[in-house]
């Protein structure tokens, strides 16, 4: 148990609680919401052989690309790598582990953990090779793929503004799976680019609610990496 | 963009009825957002978490946190929400979503469809696509006719695993539209200057075409 009064801490000694063989939920859907400083950080303390659940791989050499690259993720849970052609050649040479899930899946099954819950019953995917790979049930006349809740020891999550007891709000496009795996995981880390006295956020404002956070840190407004994009827009 | 294309956007933007909530997928889908006046009342989902996102004019500043999930920056119209990645896809799957356009590696007479994986060539995952393809309410494919080898994308059965079954209700290509019906592939419109039999040959599947009611475009 984290007491209120010790959430907020520096970036190091929050990241360094970390050890070798982790699972960390990392949020962001591209860019946006990914936790780039918490990110840089776990690079520079060296972390290796862990396993990441992120919706994407980013892009080569921005956020857990640097990971991947570096050789510090042995197994990548995720839904789409396609705008990182360094992760897929990693998957294709073996180095790196990859399994992927429908993206509606991927969030519900963390949102699941989030909840409480161990799972829940879903007619995605049937009729192709997703169903093939889980376990079935009828219920009231109908077959259901049993898709288990997804957990995590560490979660990296990003939000616009927070305060020091970890209450979180998130901005635009940056929400994406942020809010999910910060109910998911054991130990919960926030970083934001404010962080506030409890109190100067309105309590009707709040998108994850400081309970289900353990540390919140204070990072520098929009890295570059923010605004590295290879797309056409 | 080559002029197929444009047909193929030009002909889809016909597809949109004021008032829906529409999805656009990842590659030529996405240019359609260009194809849509702005003062067209329709709010368009990204599966990323934003319902009602526009293209940004030229001279907006792009927003880094506002991105669409094909990853171009954009900005939002009046009426829109952003919101996280469960509620999206509760969006989808429980079909508030009216329309959506996909891509397609292949497309059958069953309405099933093959766009995320070809074995030992390509798997960078599936992405939104699967939920998208089964539970939106009516999905629009959009793709070129035939493979850069001039081979046929729309067969009599998908051979590459599949997005998801029986889930298409409409085909748009460079050479027609089609629909998926109960009866097998029917052509609503051909392109100018394409006849029937020209068609069928650059086509594996069997086509029902009327004569009478065929629309050019």
């Amino acid at each position: 148990m984290t007491l209120l009064y010790q959430k907020y801490r520096p970036i190091e000694e929050a990241v360094a609680a970390i050890p070798h063989g982790a699972s960390i939920m990392v949020g962001g859907f591209g860019s946006p919401g990914t936790p780039f400083a918490l990110i840089d950080e776990l690079l520079a303390q060296g972390q290796r052989d862990l396993t990441l659940i992120k919706n994407d791989a980013n892009e080569p050499g921005i956020g857990i690309g640097k990971l991947i690259e570096a050789g510090r993720v042995s197994h990548l849970i995720t839904s789409h790598i396609g705008l990182n052609r360094d992760a897929i050649a990693a998957m294709n040479r073996g180095e790196l582990h990859v399994t992927m899930h429908p993206q509606g899946l991927l969030a519900e099954k963390i949102r699941s953990a989030g909840a409480g819950h161990h799972g829940f019953l879903t007619d995605i995917g049937q009729g192709t090779e997703i169903a093939t790979r889980r376990r079935e049930i009828e219920l009231e006349g109908r077959t259901w793929g049993i898709e288990p809740a997804l957990y995590a020891d560490f979660a990296l999550v990003h939000a616009e503004r927070a305060d020091r007891y970890g209450n979180l709000i998130y901005r635009a496009t940056a929400s994406n799976f942020n809010p999910l795996m910060a109910m998911a995981a054991d130990t919960v880390i926030a970083q934001a680019y404010r962080v506030d006295e409890p109190g100067s956020l309105a309590p009707e404002s709040i998108h994850t609610p400081c309970a289900f956070v353990s540390q919140v840190v204070q990072v520098a407004p929009a890295t570059s990496e923010q605004g590295r994009r290879a797309h056409v827009g | 963009m080559s002029a197929d294309q444009q047909r193929i956007l030009t002909r889809a933007a016909r597809e949109v009825i004021p008032g829906q909530i529409v999805n656009l997928g990842i590659g030529l889908p996405t240019r359609l957002f260009h194809y849509l006046p702005e003062d067209l009342e329709v709010l368009v989902h990204s599966e990323n978490g934003v319902l009602g996102c526009r293209p940004r004019h030229a001279d907006e500043a792009p927003d880094y946190e506002m991105i669409d999930s094909g990853g171009a920056y954009i900005a939002t119209r009046p009426g829109a929400s952003v919101f996280d990645s469960a509620i999206s896809f509760a969006m989808i799957r429980r079909s508030r979503v009216d329309l959506t356009f996909m891509g397609a590696f292949e497309v059958d007479e069953l309405g099933n469809l093959a766009n995320w994986k070809i074995p030992g060539k390509f798997s960078p995952g599936i992405g939104g696509a699967m939920e998208l393809a089964q539970k939106v309410k009516r999905l629009v494919i959009l793709c070129s006719h035939n493979d850069k080898h001039g081979n046929a994308k729309i067969l009599q059965r998908c051979r590459l695993p599949l997005t998801a079954e029986r889930c298409v209700s409409r085909i748009i290509t460079d050479k027609a539209v089609m629909d998926v019906t109960p009866q097998g592939l029917t052509v609503v419109d051909i392109a100018e200057g394409l006849s029937v039999a020209e068609l069928r040959e650059a086509t594996d599947a069997k086509l029902i075409v009327d004569d009478a009611q065929l629309g050019r475009f």
